[in-house]
């Protein structure tokens, strides 16, 4: 049986059971990985594996079951346990599945599937990591250690059916390359790293690249001074600015938005940022790593302008969160193989602006560049936002001398509002930005 | 207890020697060691949210990891089947990472000695639901009627039972059953019309389900989330920069974990990556500092009989009285380092090789009064909760995340401040402690560490302590 099937058949069995309505996902996948380090293969690992789930209603109530034992008695004892969890929930009006007009599939090829990481022979890939590894130790003397260079590959299928009369499947890939070389110097050790991804082979930056890039990276950080505390600017770079996207996730999601726990809850329709500030979220990009053709409840993926130079157009919702507030989903649900489904994104990205990278540092002037961030400091229901940073400081809008053990900190209403985003977009996974300049947070060091 | 009476060889039919074809396989290419670690895992999970029981989830996975170790060199495969061919097929997967001729296993298995640091009888797991799902409606009835001001509660509640067996190359052989629970509450609170607040609290380990009603009970988490929720209504900015600053005791041992512990883990200082590597002997802390891993402790949420390794846990220090003593040891890196085993061998799942991983990792108990130890700062502040934490192994650097917090003025805590990071580096901050409280505590039972992508349960703790000196992320 195909997954499909296998998914329609355990879906199937939950009605028979009295289900009012089930879904059912079957995952598979194979993953490899190489580590390399210092010349020398240090681990090698290769497996598959596959998963059931299945989610079912009772009228109102629901419960749901997974299990990897894929025999007839496996099904049956997941599909068994799911009613039985059925019947001690609480029945609640608005659970259900997606209005059937909402189910769909994207149409056309996504591009998420290559057939050259299926074909790429574990030889190989190795080898590639070792001269990403290479590149970056023969960069420079002082960078004398390795935490290593990986190759990891992954394959996937995901099969959805639900009783409304959905099914479909899509298989995807991916491959990434890494690199983390250890630098010292005085006494003083720093690490960073650089990584490439695609779908496919073809899509990934040679492996010399991303040694030289990680090498360039733990360079620059090597003797680094802790500043006075004071007020002053900050401009993150691209892959640290990322991480202001996923906030903006966790603020305009629909499930935080019923609960009272985003500060953004109530604000559809109204300013929450600066006008330069455009939040897009699109599952349908060819070949990224946030595209699907539907999501996890069978809804197609779509693009949603979430912010619109700085009002809030549009939250992200499945179909629960979506009749929660009297909206319609977008097709953002997400889950594992079961439960209940909660909001995910596509590709979820800040819009790319007019400035260059050294536009945005003149317009600093004194303050941090940062290239790393530290710890979880950031609250959706208060917008308080403090976390460790490293980087390089700005003085007179040029970068001067690496900087860390310090912490950047501010309300991020107030960041939001005060945002200039700058014009170099790139994806380095499902979440990207382009560098950020915040003109004043609190930075706190000796 | 005999294999065939074990989890895996009544329900699986395995034997020693279907466990030693196996091992025969993943050495037919050479290699100095191979082992092979089989897991069963039956999951529940029940979560209320708006007072409603939105979500009931059960799950069983199984399989097994085969790993052949060859120098340095590490081959791993895994499979979702106990099938015989699909065992057999990892294991050639696995062997690949050698290139010569086969080694042998020894002849046949001696049984790793047995303890039971987690006697629990009934599991959790094998309680009714319905007893299980009153823990989350306790919970929620408990918050929602303690303060008007509550407006929303979420309660999960989540248990677990781990059977596992491991079989090595040279002749052990384990088995473990590994229950667990967790009760969790998190709250929102507002006055009218404001902006809301968070309080989050729980508990759990490797219990019995009447664990719940002993002083640990749903009512008690939830009094307590809303408490830390309702403290800080009134918070104000945090100060920023360089501060007196004492830790409560209990739950902010997390310091230890990101400044001293995971740099203290045997893979990266084998590796020289650590900013601890090559420290053994050296002063890296206070001298009225010790401290110790101890996965022996009982009932805990960070213990085990054995690793996943099949080794015993023990406990170990870490540092004493300032002086580094020794690192946290898997297998890999105790034998290429020809360092004595500490049973830190962990992994998350049979998807995952183990690696060196903390179990309950605390500072123990000083002389000072904790009283004494807040009227002895003029200006400062005292963490009293903290949310995660992250450690940059290599420079040192380590940040937590303070959720509840008060300024000291004057020797007396007063009001409560916002959310803040606190930076510090690893082996400098804990020279900063100046006083260490008679107080020890532990955490409530909720540690989760990451690492490598890899998750797995753990404890903290740590008495009342005072650092002269660190910096604070607020905005005042």
């Amino acid at each position: 049986m195909d997954a499909i099937a296998i998914a329609a058949d355990a879906a199937a069995r939950a009605r028979a059971l009295g289900a009012t309505d089930s879904e059912a996902t079957v995952s598979e996948g194979s993953e490899f990985s190489a580590e390399i380090r210092l010349g020398q293969v240090e681990q090698v690992k290769e497996a598959g594996s596959s998963a059931i789930g299945i989610r079912v209603l009772v009228g109102t109530n629901t419960g749901s079951s997974y299990t990897s034992d894929f025999s007839a008695e496996g099904i049956d004892a997941m599909v068994a346990r799911a009613m039985e969890l059925a019947r001690i929930t609480t029945p609640d009006p608005y659970a259900g599945l997606p209005d059937p007009i909402d189910l769909g599939s994207v149409a056309g090829d996504l591009a998420i599937y290559s057939e050259a990481t299926a074909a790429m022979e574990a030889p190989l890939k190795i080898e590639l990591a070792r001269r990403a590894e290479r590149a970056a130790l023969d960069t420079d003397p002082r960078i004398n250690n390795s935490e290593g260079a990986t190759f990891t590959s992954r394959l996937s299928l995901t099969a959805f059916v639900n009783s409304r009369g959905f099914e479909g499947s899509y298989r995807s890939s991916s491959c990434s390359l890494s690199c983390s070389p250890v630098a010292a110097d005085n006494g003083r050790m720093e690490r960073d790293y650089w990584f490439s991804l695609g779908r496919g082979p073809a899509q990934l930056d040679s492996p010399e690249e991303v040694g030289r890039k990680a090498a360039g990276r733990v360079l620059r950080r090597l003797n680094p001074r802790k500043v006075p505390t004071q007020k002053a600017a900050v401009v993150f770079e691209p892959r640290v600015a990322r991480s202001i996207a996923g906030h903006l996730f966790e603020l305009v999601s629909g499930d935080a938005i019923y609960r009272g726990s985003s500060m953004f809850a109530g604000k559809l329709g109204q300013t929450v940022a600066s006008a330069k500030l455009t939040l897009v979220d699109d599952g349908t990009l060819p070949g990224l790593f946030g595209t699907t053709p539907f999501d996890d409840e069978g809804v197609p993926s779509r693009r949603t302008t979430v912010i619109s130079a700085g009002v809030l157009n549009s939250f992200l919702l499945n179909s629960y969160a979506a009749r929660k507030l009297g909206l319609r989903t977008t097709g953002s649900a997400s889950r594992g193989i079961t439960g209940n489904a909660s909001v995910g994104h596509g590709n979820l990205f800040i819009a790319p602006g007019e400035a260059s990278a050294a536009d945005l540092l003149r317009a600093a002037g004194t303050g941090l560049y940062v290239t790393e961030l530290m710890g979880f400091g950031f609250n959706p229901v208060t917008g308080d936002y403090s976390r460790g940073a490293t980087g390089l400081w700005i003085e007179n809008g040029e970068l001067a001398y690496p900087v860390s053990e310090v912490t950047i900190a501010a309300n991020f209403a107030d960041m939001l509002m005060a945002v200039t985003p700058g014009s170099d977009l790139e994806f380095l996974g499902s979440v990207a930005a382009p560098a950020l300049l915040f003109p004043e947070v609190t930075i706190s060091g000796t | 207890m005999e294999l065939s009476e074990s989890f895996f060889g009544r329900h699986f039919g395995i034997t020693e020697r279907d466990l030693q074809s196996y091992l025969s396989t993943a050495l037919s290419r050479g290699g100095d060691y191979a082992d092979l670690y089989f897991e069963y895992l039956a999951s529940t999970s029940l979560s209320i949210d708006e007072a409603i029981v939105k979500s009931a989830t059960q799950g069983v996975t199984m399989g097994m990891g085969v790993r052949v170790l060859s120098g340095e060199r590490t081959g791993y495969a895994y499979t979702d089947s106990l099938k015989p061919d699909k065992i057999r097929h990892a294991a050639a997967v696995a062997a690949c990472i050698a290139d010569g001729p086969a080694t042998e296993p020894v002849a046949g298995f001696t049984e790793a000695a047995r303890r039971d640091l987690y006697p629990v009888l009934s599991a959790p797991a094998d309680q009714p639901l319905a007893e299980r799902v009153k823990l989350v409606q306790r919970a929620d009835e408990a918050a929602r009627s303690c303060d008007p001001r509550v407006f929303q509660v979420q309660a999960v509640y989540i248990d677990n039972i781990k059977h596992v067996l491991v079989a090595t190359s040279d002749g052990v052989l384990s088995f473990d059953r590994q229950p667990m629970a967790r009760l969790a509450v998190s709250v929102l609170a507002r006055e009218d019309g404001g902006v809301p607040q968070r309080g989050f609290a729980g508990g759990g380990g490797r219990v019995e389900l009447p664990f719940f009603s002993n002083g640990h009970s749903p009512e008690s988490f939830a009094r307590e989330a809303a408490r830390q929720a309702i403290v800080q209504l009134d918070a104000v900015e945090a100060p920023a920069g360089e501060q007196t600053v004492v830790l409560a005791p209990g739950w902010p041992g997390i310091l230890l974990h990101e400044a001293v512990g995971h740099g203290l883990e045997a893979d990266f200082n084998r590796k020289g990556v650590s900013a601890f590597s090559g420290r053994v002997g050296e002063l890296v802390a206070s001298p009225i500092v010790t401290v110790v891993d101890d996965g022996t402790m009982h009932s805990r949420r960070g213990s085990l009989n054995v690793d996943d390794e099949g080794q015993m846990t023990q406990r170990t220090v870490l540092i004493e009285n300032g002086v580094l003593r020794g690192y946290l040891q898997d297998r890999l890196s105790s034998s290429i380092t020809k360092a004595a085993a500490t049973g830190n061998g962990r992994r998350e799942s049979y998807h995952h090789v183990p690696m060196p991983r903390m179990t309950n990792t605390f500072m123990l108990a000083g002389e000072s009064d904790p009283d004494d130890i807040v009227r002895s700062v003029k200006k400062g502040i005292y963490c009293r909760n903290f949310g995660g934490g992250q450690v940059n192994i290599t420079n040192g650097d380590f940040v937590f995340s303070a959720t509840e917090s008060y300024l000291i003025e004057d020797g007396r805590v007063t009001r409560p401040v916002r959310g803040a990071t606190l930076i510090g580096n690893g082996p400098e901050s804990l020279k900063q402690v100046s006083m260490v409280g008679h107080d020890l505590k532990l955490d409530e039972g909720m540690g989760i560490c990451g690492k490598d992508g890899q998750s797995v349960p753990v404890g903290v703790g740590l008495p009342t302590v005072r650092l002269d000196k660190m910096t604070v992320g607020g905005t005042a």
